[in-house]
This record gives C-alpha cells, structure tokens and sequence, in this order.
C-alpha cells in the first residue's frame, strides 16, 4: 500500500500539523511515512500545502505531480489541485468559500463543512481535525487509535489537554463527512 | 530499544550533533536551514551534553569561530545555506590548509546571489571544486533522506578526524525542510582525552609549541606542504560511497545524488514496471567521487544520463569518468524549481529510448 496526499489552504488552517498528525499515525502502525511541505513563497502569506506519503514500502521521491488523494481546502487550491488527482482518486474539500466546484467526473468527490462545524463547536483551531475525521473516514489508510496515538507524539506536552477536544473533533469530522452532490 | 522520530532533515542535524559528542556549532540563520541552531537552542545542549551552541555575528565569524576552535582539536561545526556558505570560503580555505578537522553543513537554496530559498544543487562546483582559493579539497557528503542527514553528521567527523580535513555535508531545502522516520543514533560521550600532538592547547614543558597557520612565505615549505595535501586527497578515494539501486540488468543508468537520487528512485520504479531497463547509481560522497565505479558501468551500459537540481555540474565528473565510452546526458531544473519523478521518465524516455 502506498497513500500519496496532497492537503492544501490557507496559512493558519493547520494544514502542515494535519500533515504530521497523519504522518505520524502511519509511524504508529509501522508506516514508511514523509511529510514535505511548501516552505517558499507561498508561506509567508497565502496559500500553505504539505505532501503526505504514507507506504509499506521505502519511500521513494517525496516531491510528486500526481496524488491518490487531495484535501483542499480554498479555491486556490482547488484550482491548483484538481487536476493533479490520478483518475481514480478521492477529493475531500470544505465547500466554505468555493465558488468554482471541482468538475472531474473520473474521482470520488466528498464535503465536509469543517469551517462551520469549527464556528458552532466554537472552536476554531480544530478545523483541522475535523478534516482530518474526514479524510480517516472515507480512507481508512490509518486507524483511529493509531491518530490518537499520533496526536499524542505530535504536541507537545504542554497542549496535551487538548487532546480530548481534538478527539472529539476527529469524531465529528468521522461522522459529517458525505459525498459532494455533483453540480449539473 | 530504538528510538524513532518523525524529524525534518535539519533537525536530524541538529540532534545527531548532540549525540555525536560534538563540542562546538557555531552558525547564522538563514532560510531554508535556520531549525539546525533553533533546534540546538531548544534543546540546551550545554544541558546534555556540555555543548556549546552560539549565534556569531555573520556567517564569516562563524566560520571563524570554527576555524579557531578546530585549532584546539575539540569537535566542532556550523551550518548555513548558499549565500551564507559562500561568505564561508575564505575561511574554509584557510582550514583546509591548515588541515583542521571540522564539519560544514550546507543545506543548498537557488542562487546565484540570494536568488530563492528553494531547493538547489547548484553549489555542486563550489563544493568539490573548491569554492575558496588554492589547491584543496573538502571530503563531500551528500544525505538523500533525513537518516541520512542523522548519520553523516558522524561519519562526517569521522572522516574529518581520519583525514585532519574539513567535512562538508551537502544537503538542499528539500531533504532540510522534509520530515521522515528516523532512527535515532545513541548518545556518544564527548570526548575528553584525544590525539594532542597538533592541536594548539595543552603545550606541556618537555614539548615544541604548535603552530596552526595556513600562511607559510618560503615557497620551497609550501611546495612540499602541497605534496603532502595532494597526497592526502589521494588517499581520501579509499572512503567513496555509493549505492546502486536496479543496475544489475540495466541498460541505461540514471546518475544523482540528494533529493534528485530520491526523485530518481520513483522514476527508476516507474521505468520498471513498463519493463525498461533502467538503473540509478547515487553517489553518497560527491569527493571523493565514484568515477571508479562508473567507469565500470560505461562498459555494461548503453548510455548514462545525470539527474541533478542545476544547470550541469555533476554531469561534468560523470563524463570525465567515462571518458566518452557512452553517451552522457544531463537533466536539470534551475531556480528553485523541483522535477517530478514524472518529468525525469520523459526525459528518460525520449533520450535513452526515443534517442536508440
């Protein structure tokens, strides 16, 4: 099995700690994992996003074209991501500020409102994990112990309090997540 | 039991310098390298192990303040990005000459001048060319993943105390700024008593004082200590490293180090399972460079083609080793930018099968 995941939005949605969070849970259960974010231009405001690779196997380029599986989470990544799916692949977006909706019809296309469902929950820096809830949902590459587990390893000690909230989020993601209604 | 860690490739540095007993890391930040010292800093090492982590001024007193502290035999290091590596030279020249041990870690950006703070291996030529003056050489790591940006940083010293010889490992932005697994090395005492006889402490009465200098007016002593240089250069080619992944039935070989050798290696994957037969030689040590090797290869191969983040530099000690047995071709991606596995297998493809 090899997992090959691109997750992309805005600086400040938690994009790159999704990244290691879910790298971190392919370590738990003995995953060959890599995690290459974008560290250039687009970090220093703009739009942020991370390559996850999750293998039984050595991993070989952590630099990729093409994805198994795209989270994309603002319309610039959208537009800049769709069309690096492999036919096939499975898309997760928050459908929060997208106005131009993906058209591929040779992938699996899911939503999940985490930026709401963050507003009611009034707690917005677990957006992250409700994608994350999400994504475990409809692939299940990883367990939902083993991203506890990786939560764990990620934070530091000192955030360890959070980490029920975050489970909690984890779960609502798992249960809000659903299959994107295709636009005609 | 070992210990695992999810870590980005300067962290792995940063961490294995701890382990590895080193004395000293003296550095400036600068992107895409900056977690080597903030990592240092976080961690106290002067807590761990005694280590001391100091910030310099400019990247030039740090090379210095390495210089200075070599000079006293203690293990010792610094790590900087492109611009600041080059601000290096002088001094790095000046070790060589004087023949200090050290370790220098260049984690590359795109140039030239501040150019990008993305991924490049366009410093290939100043690093095994000589980037500073005079006949020298650095002995060349080159990590392709972030274990081995954990494991050069010990056998970096070591072939630095081996040879009394400045150590550079060349990393990029992309093996830096990566995060994988990696296991950890277990923590090495720092070394208390070592080889005094060079060094410039512990001067005892029934001993000659040292000198440590890399400036020697009488030509005929500078002569002779260039011999002995060369010679010791020479003797540097028993340690090159290399891996080769699929060449034992290749007809064409792929040749990159680095974050290029990881990308090489999907391409290599990608070519096989179309029934191509290609294979990925990669070199570890840039100097000394597995020309022995390739020379080999061109007798077996058809044609060989150097994958490297750069206009053309490696691709130039490829040819030189095969010396016109195979056709020798070059792939590269300037600025900043990255190649897929993608782009390197049409590449392939329209040289090595497309050109035959």
């Amino acid at each position: 099995m090899t997992e090959e995941i691109i997750i992309a939005g805005f600086g400040g949605q938690g994009v790159l700690s999704m990244g290691k969070i879910l790298a971190y849970s392919g370590i738990m259960q003995e995953q060959e994992v890599s995690w290459m974010p974008s560290y250039g231009p687009e970090m220093r405001g703009g739009t942020a996003n991370v390559t996850v690779i999750l293998s039984d196997d050595r991993v070989s380029s952590p630099v990729l074209q093409s994805f198994d599986t795209a989270i994309l989470l603002n319309q610039q990544s959208m537009d800049k991501f769709e069309s690096t799916l492999k036919p096939g692949g499975l898309m997760i977006y928050d459908p929060n500020g997208i106005t131009r909706h993906p058209k591929r019809d040779d992938i699996r296309i899911f939503q999940v409102e985490a930026t709401a469902e963050a507003a009611r929950m009034k707690s917005p820096i677990t957006f992250n994990m409700l994608v994350l809830g999400a994504y475990i949902k409809v692939n299940p590459v990883v367990d939902f112990e083993n991203v506890i587990l990786g939560l764990k390893k990620s934070l530091p000690q000192r955030h360890h309090h959070l980490i029920p909230k975050n489970e909690t989020a984890i779960s609502r993601g798992m249960e809000m997540v659903h299959e994107a209604k295709r636009t005609p | 039991m070992k210990e695992i860690a999810l870590m980005k490739g300067n962290e792995a540095v940063a961490e294995a310098a701890i382990r590895a007993g080193v004395d000293g890391y003296f550095g400036y930040p600068i992107t895409p390298q900056s977690e080597v010292m903030e990592y240092l800093m976080l961690q106290r090492p002067e807590e761990r192990t005694g280590m001391v982590v100091l910030q310099a001024e400019s990247e030039v007193a740090s090379i210095n303040m390495v210089y200075g502290a070599a000079g006293t035999g203690k293990k010792v290091m610094t790590s900087s990005s492109s611009p600041g590596i080059s601000l290096m030279q002088e001094g790095i020249s000046y070790i060589a000459g004087a023949e200090l041990p050290c370790l220098i870690v260049n984690v590359v950006r795109g140039g030239p001048g501040l150019g990008t703070i993305q991924p490049s291996q366009a410093d290939y030529f100043q690093s095994v060319k000589g980037g500073g003056h005079g006949d020298y050489r650095l002995i060349v790591l080159a990590p392709a993943s972030v274990q081995e940006m954990a494991d050069f940083v010990d056998l970096g010293f070591e072939l630095a105390f081996k040879y009394r010889n400045p150590a550079m490992i060349l990393s990029d932005g992309l093996i830096g700024q990566m995060m994988e697994k990696v296991e950890l090395p277990p923590q090495k005492e720092r070394v208390k008593e070592f080889d005094q006889s060079w060094v410039i402490t512990g001067k005892t009465q029934d001993r000659e004082r040292n000198i440590i200098t890399s400036l020697n007016l009488d030509p005929d002593l500078q002569y002779e200590h260039n011999l002995k240089l060369q010679e010791k250069y020479k003797s540097m080619e028993q340690d090159v490293m290399f891996e080769k992944i699929d060449c034992d039935d290749a007809d064409y070989l792929l040749v990159a180090y680095g974050s290029s050798a990881r990308i090489c290696q999907k391409t290599v994957d990608m070519a096989r399972s179309k029934g191509k037969k290609i294979g990925l030689l990669r070199p570890k040590t840039l100097d000394p460079f597995p020309s022995a090797e390739l020379a080999k290869m061109s007798r077996r191969v058809k044609a060989m083609m150097a994958v490297e983040l750069s206009a053309g530099q490696m691709v130039e000690d490829v040819r030189l080793a095969v010396n016109g047995k195979v056709p020798v071709y070059h792939y590269g991606m300037v600025g900043g930018k990255i190649h897929s596995p993608d782009d390197v297998l049409s590449e392939v493809e329209d040289k090595f099968i497309g050109g035959y």
